[in-house]
């Protein structure tokens, strides 16, 4: 009788835990590292890429709609950049089901939806997992980057329980304990975007597995405002420009090194 | 009700709205109330003037619908209020109400309401007008009016009004308004409730 609480989802242990909940959480701190920074003129996301290998057709990041690899960050409306770690199914729904809320909400009110409210509109639907029997939840943590006139630039986090929290810079996925304290030690309040560029990047290589950065194990996104229109701009990087923007902040290690890993 | 209703000046710069709706309800030639509060306070920042279409609500509805809309209202953006984290913005409430006027125009039973929108938004520091009327038509304006009165405040609100004014120059240009609906109106409302809104939020005033 050792499976006695954690074979439904919804089934209390003696302790008052939700086993599966927190098997899903722990899935998500073995999935690739999504990291977060708040700006005071825009946010920052960055994430480690899993799924790779030379064989692998990488072909249509390259040109593909908003950039990026399509992995791990996605736009889920013009002023909301997402992050996913986790199950990569089970992400690819949530993105689809956060792309209808926002423009749900755009068609009601016209207006982009407030960044909270998309949160809360996801978080509803992660807790429904936690109660109705039967059903897996989804084993995804999402960061969510965006920009609303009620609180501008914002960043949330939300896990499978259904619980979302807003942060100043945050990160989910493997060895998300060593970058939060680094995070920590380095974050100042009124960071400027090109600083947080640095801090998320430097964060990136200590904490990620391997020893070279560059755009095969890396995605990358920027939330800023477009200077002329004041409207939020987001910018998700194709794999050239995280390649240029790596070599800009010489993160980049010689060629013939990455080849001797490679090989 | 559908004889006469104003509305007037909106200051971007200035950051205030005066919104003035007449007291009277009205069933065919008869005045049945006139104490009437027309405009309803939606939200901290929020006030909605309705009135019904002149000449359509005998024909078409009891003037009572309007109300029945109003109310309809004035419920789901507190609804929204209640259930999420802060107030509709006054350009997300017009929205959603020129939708509402738009659904029930194609319906069965439609309503027969005008109304004007107006609001300060906390987010922008900004207030905005909106003009709605019960065809599910939406125009943001610097200022605006609803029913016969409108003949002759929008004439005098093209010459004077003034974006930069003061609120007290803004009631004034008000008041010339409504002294020209008392001069050349045939059946001319006799009292206006008059309420401004800002930073501060809603308020009443007396002229």
């Amino acid at each position: 009788m050792a499976r006695r609480y954690d074979s439904r989802t919804t089934i209390f242990s003696p302790e008052g835990r939700l086993y599966q909940i927190e098997y899903a959480m722990e899935a998500i701190s073995h999935a690739g590292t999504v990291l977060g920074v708040l700006a005071k003129d825009g946010v920052v996301l960055a994430a480690e890429k899993k799924v790779t290998g030379k064989l692998l057709d990488l072909s249509s990041a390259k040109e593909g709609g908003y950039g990026g690899s399509g992995e791990k960050i996605y736009l889920l409306n013009s002023n909301v950049i997402g992050g996913v770690a986790g199950l990569t199914a089970d992400a690819n729904s949530l993105v689809n089901y956060a792309r209808t809320a926002a423009q749900r909400h755009l068609l009601a009110y016209n207006e982009d939806i407030p960044v909270e409210l998309l949160a809360q509109r996801l978080c509803d639907m992660k807790q429904g997992y936690t109660q109705f029997g039967g059903l897996r939840p989804f084993g995804v943590s999402l960061l969510y980057a965006g920009y609303d006139p009620h609180y501008q630039f914002q960043l949330y986090h939300s896990d499978p329980s259904g619980n979302y929290s807003g942060w100043k810079a945050t990160c989910i996925g493997a060895n998300n304990g060593t970058a939060q304290s680094l995070l920590k030690q380095e974050y100042k309040d009124d960071i400027s975007v090109k600083d947080a560029i640095g801090l998320v990047l430097r964060t990136m290589s200590k904490t990620m597995d391997s020893t070279t950065l560059s755009s095969e194990k890396l995605e990358f996104a920027v939330l800023t405002l477009d200077p002329e229109t004041k409207q939020p701009r987001a910018k998700i990087y194709r794999p050239a420009e995280i390649d240029a923007l790596l070599a800009s902040e010489g993160l980049t290690k010689k060629d013939d090194d990455a080849e001797m890993k490679t090989a | 009700m559908q004889y006469s209703f104003i509305e007037p000046p909106w200051r971007p710069r200035k950051g205030y709205l005066i919104m003035a709706a007449d007291t009277t309800a009205a069933r065919s030639i008869v005045k049945m109330k006139v104490d009437e509060d027309k405009i309803k306070t939606l939200s901290p920042h929020l006030l909605m003037a309705y009135s019904g279409e002149p000449g359509k609500s005998l024909s078409l509805k009891d003037p009572r619908d309007t109300v029945q809309f109003a109310e309809y209202v004035e419920r789901n953006i507190r609804l929204y209020q209640i259930r999420n984290l802060y107030p509709l913005r006054p350009a997300a409430a017009a929205s959603w109400i020129r939708r509402a006027l738009a659904d029930s125009i194609r319906s069965r039973k439609p309503y027969v309401v005008n109304l004007l929108l107006g609001g300060y938004d906390t987010a922008t520091h900004e207030p905005h007008l909106y003009w709605v009327d019960y065809l599910g038509t939406m125009t943001e304006v610097p200022f605006a009016a609803h029913g016969y009165g409108a003949y002759f405040a929008l004439s005098l609100l093209d010459r004077y009004h003034n974006p930069e004014a003061t609120l007290e120059e803004g009631l004034e240009t008000l008041k010339r308004c409504l002294d020209e609906v008392s001069k050349r109106l045939v059946v001319s409302p006799s009292k206006y409730k008059v309420k401004i809104v800002d930073k501060d939020g809603v308020r009443e005033i007396e002229l």
